[in-house]
């Protein structure tokens, strides 16, 4: 009998890794030798100083960038050079520092949009908006009425999202990844710019995603208190090295990590 | 009074996800479809022959342009080329196998302009903006050449024109010089209405939902799975298929025979007008570019010179044509000034303050 694919992982077993991986854009090394690995259901915190290369490090695993040098093996397969579609038909989803959503789009329609790739009806029945096209679009909205209900989000369903304000655009956005019921949930800097309360709120979608569904989450997030709170790991990145990696408690009392962010005496 | 969301709850989600939700448009949509098939039966071979069938070729390119920009956010300058070859394909299809119906070769030519589209789509993984625009430009040059060049296409014809040959549907001659106007008229309208309502069917699915993703955020949507290459071209294709469409009827259906100047780049400018002014993005708007566009200076040229002739001003037809220039010049910009996303923007919120007529708080 064949091997499937995709080996069934229990929580704890090593999901993604990252090995050794460089990337540089010409002269400029954004990336340096970093190794780390993402466990299966954890939440996995990338952090570091403004330029730590921590987006280029989530560009490469959603496959936007090649690491020039390295590897990085998903679901225990190491991964080819691939476009980001494929990437996330292999169940890496992602959010965007910059809001990155489909504005002139519907909150509903943007979530069912995250659901393209579940879909199937073909082109025919799509033509007659009948049959199999109407039977699936009816699932597909069960399902994304699900998420809209998870995110509170009802009220803004048939708003068009460019017309949202800031915090519940970001909500939009993580509703449009969690559509594609990603393995690997990537967040690039989830509560940016947003106040205390709607950190809280974005805090415990994160951690019910989590629990609830077994969604293992890679972040980016600068606001330390969050960071600690929420992660099982931390991985911390300085001018694209790697400086430390452990539990909150342990990087936090780092000695290179506090230099990193705090300066060092001269 | 009469157009009110209240009270029109929505219990399904398939009645939900309808594309008219409100009662009274589903309504306003029969009425107009009524009123467009008795205008055959009520107006003379005037309005038919010049402003109505011509209108609906246009309107029908436009829907296909705004798929390709106005959906996918993809500039293309093909239209008259690949309306073109729809006309080609048309006639090479019709005179080689005369015993099938015209109505299926129109159908059928539409394939080819949208294999042609899906071709010349291919640099669109590529490039973007004004650089996909010039890359269709080459479409637009190189086709054009092909319809000069090759004499095959037009069967050999010295004079390198095409011509409507006498076909019928159930013993009434549909297309050719012994179809009236009235003909002509019911089966454009019939061709037209069925490929909107196909279209508003796709760009209302999953399919729509794609091609909207890729026109506002590219990277997005391939992060979310979306092939871009696959969705572009087809985006091409479908497109194309509907220019395709629309150039067989225009050359068969209204001209009755064209040379191939009729597929030249002012034809492609002429749609990617009426799709700018009647709102990238929109299918009825389609219909408001191509209304404002073709049917506005008709009506100039009649009512201009009714309305100087009181005032004892006599002006030359040529005057009259040089107003009317103007004129449609200047109100193509006070549209875009009014509302840069075209009438269809102004449409939906003449309708968004109906609904709260006449009590606005």
């Amino acid at each position: 009998m064949r091997a499937p694919d995709h080996p069934v992982l229990s929580k704890g077993d090593v999901l993604l890794a990252v090995e050794n991986v460089s990337l540089g854009f010409g002269g400029v090394k954004a990336l340096t030798d970093v190794s780390f690995d993402i466990r299966k259901s954890e939440i996995r915190a990338i952090i570091g100083p403004n330029g730590a290369g921590k987006t280029s490090m989530l560009n490469c695993i959603n496959g936007f960038y090649y690491p020039t040098e390295g590897s990085i093996t998903f679901r225990g397969i190491k991964r080819p050079k691939m476009r980001p579609y494929e990437a996330a038909r292999g169940g890496i989803a992602r959010t965007f520092q910059n809001v990155a959503l489909f504005k002139s789009m519907s909150t509903l329609d943007n979530i069912m949009a995250g659901r393209s790739i579940k879909m199937r009806s073909n082109f025919f029945w799509q033509l007659f908006r009948h049959g199999p096209a109407m039977k699936e679009e009816v699932e597909h909205r069960k399902f994304v009425e699900e998420i809209i209900d998870f995110l509170e989000i009802q009220h803004i369903r048939k708003t068009p999202v460019g017309r949202l304000p800031y915090g519940l655009q970001k909500r939009v956005e993580l509703g449009r990844a969690l559509a594609m019921e990603p393995d690997l949930l990537l967040l690039d800097e989830p509560m940016a710019g947003m106040n205390l309360e709607e950190k809280e709120d974005m805090s415990r979608f994160i951690l019910e995603v989590n629990q609830q569904y077994g969604t293992t989450i890679a972040l980016i997030e600068h606001d330390m208190g969050v960071v600690m709170d929420l992660s099982d790991r931390v991985v911390v990145l300085e001018y694209g090295r790697k400086i430390a990696d452990g539990t909150p408690d342990e990087v936090k009392r780092d000695q290179r990590v506090i230099d990193a962010y705090l300066g060092v005496a001269h | 009074m009469l157009y009110r969301e209240a009270g029109q709850f929505k219990t399904t989600y398939v009645s939900d996800a309808s594309i008219f939700p409100l009662r009274e448009d589903r309504t306003g949509l029969i009425l107009i479809i009524i009123a467009a098939y008795a205008l055959a039966f009520l107006g003379n071979s005037f309005l038919l022959q010049a402003v109505m069938i011509p209108f609906l070729v246009f309107s029908l390119a436009s829907i296909g342009l705004n798929i390709l920009t106005g959906y996918t956010g993809l500039l293309s300058l093909g239209t008259g080329a690949f309306m073109g070859v729809g006309a080609y394909a048309c006639y090479k299809l019709m005179t080689a196998f005369p015993g099938v119906n015209v109505i299926v070769w129109i159908f059928v030519s539409g394939f080819f302009s949208a294999a042609i589209g899906a071709l010349f789509g291919l640099p669109s993984l590529r490039i973007k903006g004004f650089y996909l625009a010039v890359a269709t430009l080459a479409a637009q040059f190189f086709l054009q050449w092909c319809f000069i060049r090759i004499p095959w296409l037009v069967n050999y014809n010295v004079s390198g024109a095409l011509d409507a040959p006498l076909r019928t549907l159930f013993g009434i001659p549909i297309m050719g010089p012994n179809a009236t106007p009235q003909t002509r008229y019911l089966l454009v309208l019939t061709i037209v209405i069925v490929l909107t309502w196909l279209a508003s069917n796709l760009v209302h699915g999953r399919i729509g939902r794609m091609w909207i993703a890729i026109r506002d955020m590219d990277l997005a949507a391939e992060l979310m799975g979306i092939r871009p290459l696959q969705t572009k071209l087809l985006a091409f294709a479908v497109s194309s298929y509907y220019c395709g469409v629309a150039g067989a009827l225009m050359v068969f259906m209204w001209y009755g025979g064209a040379e191939y100047d009729v597929f030249n780049i002012n034809q492609s400018f002429f749609v990617l007008f009426m799709v700018i002014i009647g709102g990238l993005g929109s299918l009825i708007g389609s219909f408001f570019g191509a209304a404002l566009i073709f049917i506005m200076p008709i009506v100039l040229g009649i009512v201009l010179p009714a309305l100087l002739s009181p005032f004892g001003i006599s002006v030359g037809a040529d005057t009259i044509e040089h107003l009317r220039f103007m004129i449609v010049g200047a109100l193509i910009i006070f549209f875009l000034i009014v509302e840069p996303h075209g009438l269809a923007r102004l449409w939906q919120i003449g309708k968004q303050k109906l609904l709260v007529w006449p009590f606005p708080y």
